[in-house]
């Protein structure tokens, strides 16, 4: 009994949009969404038909980010510049990518929890099946980041201009 | 839509829309270049009703009507020949072109190749027969069963018209009962005499037992 694909990015598009935007900057963010669905379609005839398939896409959405991240560092442009690169873009980026900025400015680990459990509605269970380690692990590191996060927007948004997200 | 748990993210809007429909163009294209694509489908108005219209590497696979239900016709797609399915209106371009053709009384034969796949057997060997009636002729039910060498499967006949998973391109609207009424058909009899209508050249019949 499995669904048309087509269903399924009807469904899950918009979340692993969320989750590529939160650990990638644009445009690395709508490539991994990509790479995502394509890779899905392509496994999805072997997928078990009682499968989380939320918790699936964000597993592969995870992987693919890795590979972009990696990808970047090899062709060894410093973290920090990565960041800037992405504001000096001359494309156009979402309203509220200003969250999405901070989000990614978190450590690895909390960005990752935070996209997984609170942008994506991943249990704590299968948010540390994605990143490794215990589930108390993946719910500290999701409290952790939510905690600067919400520091950080919040300043961020009492500023007249992007600038500000790089302070 | 956002189903987080922490307010933060109350704010996002969903600027996402537009982005999801580009970035599923790019996945309807990258599918189809690594031939992943096993079923398109999209949706063309007529004067019968929204038709769903599918179609795989072979060609086209299905026509369904509103009254067989669009979302239950993808699921058996789904499950009787690949999941792989996605909305991809750009592959069935031809097909409903020379559907709005036909509609507009613009065109009596379809050039298109077919998947008949869904159809086994003896209804498979009746829908090749089908496609053999011409625009604007009809044949019975017990004429098509001769025809296919067995003259005593009038009912398998119909049948395999009640199944038939191209309707309007096999055209099983043609097929009549012996004492001239309509028989069955899968889009309603209404449909089945608005065809008829439309390929005798006449406005479209309202009274689907007249004929």
């Amino acid at each position: 009994m499995k669904r048309p694909f087509e269903e399924i990015v009807a469904q899950h598009g918009p979340t692993v949009l969320r989750v590529c935007r939160a650990v990638l900057a644009h445009p690395d963010a709508e490539d991994a969404w990509s790479e995502t669905f394509v890779a899905a379609l392509r496994a999805y005839p072997e997928l078990d038909d009682g499968a989380n398939v939320e918790a699936w896409l964000v597993t592969i959405a995870h992987h693919k980010a890795i590979d972009a991240l990696r990808a970047r560092s090899r062709r060894a442009v410093p973290v920090a510049e990565i960041a800037e690169t992405s504001f000096t873009t001359d494309a156009w980026e979402p309203p509220d990518d200003i969250l999405w900025a901070a989000l990614r400015a978190l450590p690895a680990k909390q960005r990752h929890a935070v996209a997984y459990h609170h942008v994506a509605g991943l249990s704590y269970a299968d948010v540390a099946t994605i990143i490794g380690g215990s589930t108390d692990a993946a719910r500290r590191a999701a409290h952790d980041g939510i905690r600067t996060l919400r520091r950080r927007y919040r300043n961020s948004q009492q500023l007249p201009s992007r600038e500000g997200i790089r302070s | 839509m956002i189903n987080s748990s922490d307010p933060i993210f109350a704010s996002i809007t969903r600027d996402e829309a537009d982005t999801i429909t580009r970035l599923h163009d790019q996945l309807v294209a990258a599918a189809d270049a690594d031939r992943l694509l096993d079923v398109a489908y999209r949706t063309v108005d007529s004067p019968v009703g929204t038709l769903l219209i599918a179609a795989t590497d072979q060609g086209l696979i299905r026509v369904a009507y509103q009254l067989e239900n669009h979302d239950q016709v993808l699921q058996t797609l789904s499950e009787r020949v690949s999941p792989r399915i996605l909305h991809a209106p750009r592959r069935l371009d031809q097909v409903a072109r020379q559907l709005a053709e036909y509609f507009a009384g613009e065109r009596r034969d379809f050039v298109l190749p077919l998947d008949f796949q869904l159809a086994r057997g003896f209804r498979r060997e009746v829908l090749t027969r089908l496609v053999m009636i011409d625009y604007g002729r009809t044949e019975t039910y017990s004429e098509v069963a001769a025809a296919t060498g067995h003259p005593r499967a009038v009912r398998a006949v119909g049948t395999a018209c009640a199944t038939n998973p191209l309707p309007v391109i096999v055209p099983c609207h043609r097929v009549l009962r012996s004492d001239g009424t309509l028989g069955g058909y899968v889009g309603g009899l209404h449909t089945k005499a608005a065809l008829l209508s439309l390929e005798a050249g006449r406005q479209s019949d309202t009274n689907p037992t007249t004929r």
